[in-house]
């Protein structure tokens, strides 16, 4: 019983802060609510991790009676008002939607929810407790760092209204419900969390109440809920295939067999694909980065993408080898690669991290799209190595906002004279997120590996040796920025706070710690998980391992290499000029006599790599793709 | 015989040691080489030598103090990479590690702020990226001969690969132009005297950094005309002769083509490169033709 005492804590307690920070005004007593809650679930998900590493699947279980009948009504209320919202502002798209989708549930609750018995609605396995580990450390971690982003956020943007006791309550609310999607057994009870998350980011996006905003949290909110319905649909389905609702667990669902499988799967899988903000769906993410930062910095990490993922990688083994199984693979490739070309014409820093999430989201559902056991592996490692490192970057991106007032990679020239401490924080979380020997490249290379044993996984090595490289593009460029020396410019990193500072030096150490400990990670959890399913897994080799490590540690003392250096520091020499002469203000004497500022840009290639164009190939191949799936599945329904 | 475990240790040491002196003779025959296809005399062949060692006796004068640890780990990872390939390694490690290295030598040019090691940035990320995706393809290829992406069991196997990959030999071809440097594939840095962005990545590296920047340009010329051996691995007098020839024909590339633009580079190295080793792999795939030794 006790570790189902962990998970009801886990779904229940951020509730009790959630009630707190909603009351509380005081901008001490937030932070202290905000900072214990979050000691409080990192250690209850640790827990879990101690108690439950070693005891493979266990399942639960709650009596459903009550609970069902509660989470119809939220979702009852909570229908009537995104209804109500819709209706004020006018937003046709949403209000049909979710007409449709409380329509199919009161449908469902009133004609087939009576006579299901799904016993075991609650489980814990590996793939569970590494999510809640993500959830509960990196997602609180986040919070802990809004609380210091929004004061500041707040004396900047004196015109928006300061509703922090709701925005902080919606946090906690959110956690909640990612921990619930996470242990439920029960697919009606995933559907509720399901819809708690796609309601939370609405109002998260919208926080800021401009136009912008509002039009960006309704376009997430519509694309949401067209996975919602799907998801409905998924389970309609399996509630009139089978009466008695045995279905509707996960357990017996995923064992069952692709015979009655596979509908579901991938109408859920849909689902799934619009959560996570594949292609064509993408838009939503890069629109909700009008949020404030940590905001964004959880949908991307810790949060609701993750929970896409999360339920399309369960479904991989019924995905594996089947044609829509490929189909959904292969949107998943294509928004790998055109999202990695289209981060390389952005200059907007924070628009690069939404595509490179969208891109990296898409290598996770093209590995569980195959879903071989070898890549379920690197699909779960992916969504830890990300989900590190993208946190660290947008809590970086988002100090740097707050200090200097842009967010354009093009103003963060010599960042690491100015903000010495973010740059290399900065710099080690892009490190993370392309260079070897740190986790997505640890990722890349075993997804390599996999996909050529895989059925048709060279389209997928073509996908991922074309579209990797782009990542090396815009990566770099993003990193010679920062470290390009200018004279003449001040530290400027004193003012942020101390609790800042805490999350991101955690932040750092996990990016750099998880790639040391990844082989521990690995066959302690990801491996008994891929090996209970598909009864062998994967893993890299012993020998490469150490060289990986090896390498990290090289890399880790060569900077030390610049004190070789110090005895004999020269006076600096200017950058060469062509011999025009040049001040210390970067200014040189131009043709007639005219001083000029040196002033250097980065390549966008917009005419390569412009977004509009490779958004509109993009999404029309993903909705042929999409289409081609939806037909097949129609064949078998009928 | 070397003992098993040591073997592997010894490669790579063996590397360490003879791939710069290799690596500048290769340098110098080109240049003797490719003067007399201009009609000069040309310098003598040990040239690269000396002119390393004379850099070596000079200032550094650096913009930035950064620019020294940028430099040496270029060189570090390079010899990293060239070692690991050279022991027996996984190739997508040698690859990573490659790629690592060039990350740091870009870094490098970004540092100092001139806008001509800057536009050399850009286009070594460009030419980085033009050239990434062949060399990935490539160590597939092997894999899909072998079934092994070791090169250790890659230079074992008896098959001649080059049989069953000559697609991905021409589109390695191809973009080793791009990584030695060689017109028309030049735009980031150039070996010969006349570029418009002076001397590119490189501009701001002078004395003992830019020996080390030439010192690790010959531990990579030894490790990719190491990839070409793997193609022939299977008859070492006829691997020898492929990389003569191949390294010739580059020379010869070199001085009758002029320099391109970097659309026109990207647009070659991915169609044409990326084309030539998708279809030859597909086919290999297709047909099922994989061998194991």
């Amino acid at each position: 019983m006790q570790i189902l005492d962990l998970l009801l804590c886990l779904i229940l307690f951020p509730l009790i802060p959630a009630f707190f920070l909603l009351v509380v005004r005081r901008d001490s007593w937030r932070s202290l609510i905000v900072q214990l809650s979050a000691i409080a679930i990192g250690i209850v998900s640790l827990l879990l991790l101690v108690l439950g590493f070693d005891k493979g699947t266990l399942l639960f279980t709650v009596a459903s009676e009550p609970v069902s009948q509660v989470m119809f009504l939220i979702e009852m209320i909570l229908a009537v008002f995104i209804l109500y919202l819709g209706i004020k502002y006018r937003k046709t798209l949403t209000v049909g939607l979710i007409l449709l989708q409380a329509g199919l549930l009161v449908w469902f609750e009133m004609t087939m929810a009576g006579h299901l018995e799904i016993g075991n609605n609650l489980f814990v396995d590996q793939f569970s407790i590494i999510m809640a580990l993500i959830i509960g450390i990196i997602g609180t971690l986040i919070c802990v760092y809004a609380v210091g982003y929004m004061e500041t956020y707040h004396n900047r943007h004196k015109e928006i209204l300061d509703r922090r006791t709701i925005f902080f309550a919606i946090l906690f609310i959110f956690l909640a419900a990612m921990f619930g999607l996470v242990f439920s057994n029960n697919l009606i009870w995933v559907f509720f969390f399901w819809e708690i998350t796609t309601i939370c980011s609405f109002l998260l996006i919208g926080y800021s109440g401009t136009e912008e905003a509002t039009n960006n949290s309704f376009l997430a909110l519509s694309m949401n809920l067209l996975g919602g319905v799907a998801f409905m649909a998924a389970i309609i389905y399996l509630a009139i295939s089978d009466p008695s609702g045995q279905q509707l667990g996960l357990n017996h669902l995923l064992t069952t067999g692709k015979a009655v499988a596979l509908v579901p799967a991938v109408l859920i899988c849909f689902a799934g694909i619009t959560k996570a903000a594949l292609m064509p769906f993408s838009s939503w993410l890069v629109g909700a980065m009008v949020a404030p930062t940590p905001v964004s910095a959880l949908l991307h990490s810790s949060t609701m993408v993750k929970a896409g993922v999360y339920i399309i990688v369960r479904f991989a083994p019924v995905l594996s080898g089947t044609t829509e199984g490929l189909m959904i693979a292969l949107v998943g490739g294509m928004t790998f690669a055109i999202a990695s070309f289209m981060a390389i014409s952005q200059n907007n820093a924070k628009k690069v991290l939404a595509y490179s999430t969208i891109a990296n989201l898409g290598l996770i559902v093209a590995c569980a799209g195959v879903g071989t056991y070898n890549l379920m592996w690197v699909a779960i490692l992916l969504i830890i190595f990300h989900a590190i490192a993208k946190s660290l970057l947008f809590l970086c991106v988002g100090t740097v906002e707050n200090r200097i007032g842009s967010r354009n990679i093009e103003d963060m020239g010599g960042l690491i004279v100015r903000m010495p401490k973010i740059a290399i924080m900065m710099f080690i979380g892009m490190a993370g997120m392309f260079l070897a020997p740190f986790g997505m490249v640890i990722s890349k290379w075993a997804a390599i590996e996999a996909f050529i044993q895989a059925p048709f996984g060279l389209i997928f090595i073509a996908i991922l040796a074309f579209g990797g490289s782009a990542t090396v593009f815009f990566w770099s460029k993003w990193m010679g920025k920062i470290i390009s020396v200018m004279r003449d410019q001040t530290v400027i990193e004193d003012t942020v706070k101390k609790e800042k500072w805490a999350v991101l030096y955690i932040l750092t150490g996990l990016v750099v710690v998880v790639c040391l400990i990844f082989p521990l990670i690995s066959s302690v959890l990801i491996e008994p998980f891929v090996l209970n399913i598909y009864g062998q897994t994967a893993g890299l080799s012993q020998a490469n391992l150490t060289i990986m490590i090896m390498m990290l540690c090289l890399l880790m003392i060569m900077p030390f290499s610049m004190l070789l250096y110090g005895k004999n520091v020269q006076p600096p020499a200017t950058p060469y000029m062509g011999g025009r002469p040049m001040n210390d203000s970067m200014h040189f004497a131009g043709s007639i006599g005219i001083s000029r500022e040196l002033v250097l840009s980065n390549y966008y290639l917009e005419k390569t790599f412009g977004e509009e164009r490779l958004f509109m190939i993009g999404t029309s191949l993903c909705w042929g793709l999409l289409l081609i799936a939806g037909i097949m599945l129609l064949g078998m329904v009928l | 015989m070397i003992p098993e475990p040591y073997a592997p240790i010894l490669y790579a040491l063996v590397y360490i040691l003879v791939a710069p002196l290799l690596g500048g003779l290769i340098a110098g025959i080109d240049r003797k080489v490719t003067a007399r296809m201009q009609g000069r005399v040309g310098p003598p062949i040990l040239q690269p030598f000396y002119d390393v060692g004379k850099l070596f006796e000079k200032e550094n004068p650096l913009v930035t103090a950064s620019q020294n640890f940028y430099v040496l780990s270029y060189v570090v990872f390079m010899v990293v990479a060239g070692a690991l390939f050279f022991s027996g390694g996984d190739m997508l490690l040698v690859i990573f590690a490659f790629t690592l290295s060039h990350i740091f030598i870009v870094l490098g040019a970004y540092a100092s702020y001139s806008p001509y090691s800057h536009v050399g940035a850009e286009r070594e990320l460009l030419q980085i990226i033009a050239y990434e995706p062949m060399i990935i393809l490539t160590a597939v290829g092997m894999y899909m001969v072998t079934k092994s992406f070791f090169v250790s069991t890659i230079i074992a196997s008896s098959v001649p690969i080059i049989l069953y990959l000559p697609g991905v030999f021409i589109g390695y071809l191809i973009v080793l132009t791009i990584k030695l440097r060689k017109s028309p594939f030049d735009i980031s840095t150039s070996h010969h005297a006349h570029q418009e962005i002076v001397k590119g990545v490189t501009t701001d590296f002078a004395g003992p950094n830019f020996a080390k920047i030439e010192i690790a340009h010959w531990y990579e010329y030894v490790f990719l005309l190491g990839v070409i051996w793997l193609f022939f691995a299977w008859n070492p007098l006829i691997a020898v002769a492929a990389i003569i020839v191949a390294y010739f024909l580059e020379i010869l590339i070199d001085n009758t083509i002029s320099r391109v633009k970097w659309q026109l580079m990207l647009r070659t190295a991915w169609i044409i490169a990326g084309a030539l080793g998708i279809v030859n792999l597909g086919v290999l795939y297709y047909l099922g033709m994989v061998v194991v030794p």
